[in-house]
């Protein structure tokens, strides 16, 4: 492309770097560090514009209270922070399991040649790029009236389970790939099962990195909205869940709300109500990143 | 999993150190993960049942030729008409805006991760990118609608600015969603080019943003293109920002500064109320996710496809 001559003498040693295209070469690295930047003040601009609106209304009537169309001023969201944690305990208690023993299956007994655990894979890389709202009409049409469990909070606990796990699956593959072959060897070596060498070995060296993606997949779960909507989750709720059969909303779908109000008392509720939802997200995602350095091993 | 019991201790070569009587509770383990791993299958079996029966309904009942030829969007109308095109139009112009955003800023920011910074300065700003992708939908929706689209129309130069709800703030602020999807899986695939390519063009004569545009970005090109169709796919089955700052009414223009319902926010917003099951409603509801899940679906497949492609070449 550039192979060019030998340059005449009058080339120093210092001019090697080049001298034909500087300035496009500058421009295409402003340029890449531009888009860089675009995204990144993106976020802080989102970020100061949220904190900014939502001051006023950071207090603790928004724990205290309950929503309310009538009184912006003094309404909270504690019935969806409430809903959230109940949906989100549950999520967890479904997900974590399954993602983490399907992950198992997959790494350490699944024959990748055979058809079914081809099929198996491919649908978990697709079931990750499904449309969230697609799982909300799962979760209508085939968990709250198919399987009869109703607008409640256990629909949407399953409908979020089955939307992170294939995240939880990805993540767990990965952290039980990394652990070394010869753990498993040493361990089969000493004359210990296949299932004693997963659950004595493998497992404890794949916590770290399981907890990880187990977290960030339950914080996507936090900031859904779309597929609870179809849940029933926009009714008025004034009410904290009761049961995993009781009647819910949650923080996103309460934000949602908020918003569409037209009176501008909502605004700085809804910036509010949104800090709190980071807030929660940041809190899980430290903790995430704190499992990942403390206790990830370096083979 | 092969049958371990009566095989000669000599013959097989896998099977003959296994022992000769078979463990029942290692077994019983096996078959538990492996119907564990069954419930992704089974989600996608749900997925299709949960879409397909009352979508086959939705079409007893309504046309196909209306559905798909026509232009008129009223099904919750006294007067109700079921053509999908404003739904589908309005899903292309939020689309094509946001990934006017996002293929540029994310190709963009792979490369500069990938080619050009230092490894520190990757380690801070791969994770910050990240975060963009971890921001919860309905965020950005409210700074699209609250933040952004009042600003752009107090400073719209001339003529009639943006709607309330646009289809431009919408898409911009998707295709910022999207640009962690498209930079992370480019860049692992730009990272997955050996040196020795990078270094033979180097050799060559060639400089940092040629050895960039002519060597790596054509060697990586089917991951980027498996990440661009991720984010495609993505873009089409966003909710959350289309249904809070694209509007409610379905719209077939090619006008972004007018608002407009997507297929999802169609979804989103009639699915919310208590629909009565069985009605036309909620077939309705159905039938447009099932159109939704189709198109996202055969997207996802082609981006696995092409994934497992540049796999196969360098890995």
């Amino acid at each position: 492309m550039t192979a060019t001559l030998p340059r005449t003498s009058s080339d120093s040693p210092s001019t090697l770097r080049g001298t034909r295209r500087p300035r496009r070469e500058l421009a295409f690295r402003i340029a890449l560090q531009a888009s860089l930047a675009i995204a990144v003040s993106f976020l802080v601009v989102l970020l100061v514009y949220v904190v900014w609106t939502g001051a006023p209304r950071l207090d603790m009537n928004l724990l205290r209270n309950m929503p309310s169309t009538l009184r912006p001023e003094t309404a909270g969201a504690q019935s969806a922070i409430t809903g959230t944690l109940w949906v989100i305990s549950l999520t967890a208690l479904f997900t974590v399991p399954i993602g983490v023993m399907s992950a198992i299956y997959l790494e350490e007994y699944a024959d990748q040649t055979k058809w079914w655990n081809k099929v198996i894979d491919i649908n978990i890389q697709n079931l990750a790029a499904v449309p969230s709202i697609v799982y909300g009409i799962l979760g209508l049409g085939v968990i709250a009236r198919g399987l009869g469990l109703g607008l409640t909070v256990l629909a949407a606990a399953v409908t979020l389970s089955l939307l992170v796990l294939p995240v939880v699956i990805i993540s767990g593959r990965e952290a039980i790939r990394a652990v070394p072959n010869s753990i498993r060897f040493g361990s089969l070596a000493l004359g210990a099962t296949k299932w004693q060498t997963i659950w004595k070995q493998v497992l404890p060296a794949a916590v770290p990195g399981t907890a990880t993606g187990s977290i960030l997949a339950l914080s996507r779960a936090i900031g859904e909205a779309a597929p609870l909507l179809l849940l029933g989750a926009l009714a008025y709720i004034s009410f904290n869940p009761d049961g995993v059969l009781s009647q819910f909303t949650v923080l996103p779908v309460q934000i949602y709300d908020f918003i569409k109000q037209s009176r501008e008392e909502f605004v700085p509720l809804a910036s509010a109500a949104i800090v709190v939802l980071l807030v929660i997200l940041l809190a899980m995602n430290s903790v995430a990143i704190f499992l990942r350095n403390k206790f990830q091993r370096r083979w | 999993m092969a049958p371990v019991t009566s095989q000669p201790a000599v013959t097989a070569a896998g099977g003959s150190l296994r022992r000769s009587r078979p463990r029942w509770g290692e077994r019983i383990i096996e078959s538990m993960l492996f119907v564990a791993a069954l419930v992704s299958v089974a989600t996608t079996i749900g997925i299709v049942i949960a879409v397909a029966v009352p979508t086959q309904e939705f079409f007893q009942e309504i046309p196909f030729t209306e559905f798909f030829t026509g232009t008129r969007w009223t099904p919750l109308f006294a007067d109700p008409s079921y053509g999908v095109l404003p739904l589908v139009s309005a899903t292309i112009v939020v689309t094509i805006i946001a990934m006017l955003v996002a293929i540029p800023l994310g190709v963009g920011a792979a490369i500069y991760l990938s080619e050009y910074s230092a490894e520190r300065t990757r380690k801070v700003l791969k994770p910050v990118l990240e975060v963009l992708a971890g921001v919860p939908t309905v965020v950005y929706g409210f700074f699209a609608l609250k933040g952004i689209t009042p600003f752009l129309r107090d400073i719209w130069p001339a003529g009639d600015g943006p709607a309330v709800f646009n289809a431009l703030v919408a898409g911009f602020v998707m295709g910022i969603m999207i640009i962690p999807t498209v930079a992370s899986l480019s860049e692992d695939a730009m990272s997955a080019v050996p040196r020795s390519l990078r270094d033979g063009a180097y050799a060559l004569g060639s400089s940092k943003m040629l050895v960039a545009t002519r060597v790596v970005v054509p060697a990586a090109i089917s991951g980027i293109i498996a990440a661009i169709v991720l984010g495609l796919s993505r873009a089409i089955g966003e909710t959350m920002i289309v249904t809070i700052a694209g509007g409610g009414q379905a719209n077939l223009s090619w006008n972004p500064l007018e608002g407009m319902l997507t297929m999802t926010a169609f979804v989103a917003q009639a699915g919310s109320g208590d629909v009565p099951v069985g009605s036309i409603d909620y077939k309705t509801i159905f039938a447009v996710a099932s159109l939704l899940f189709v198109m996202t679906f055969a997207l996802n497949l082609l981006s696995i496809r092409l994934v497992r492609k540049y796999r196969e070449v360098y890995e």
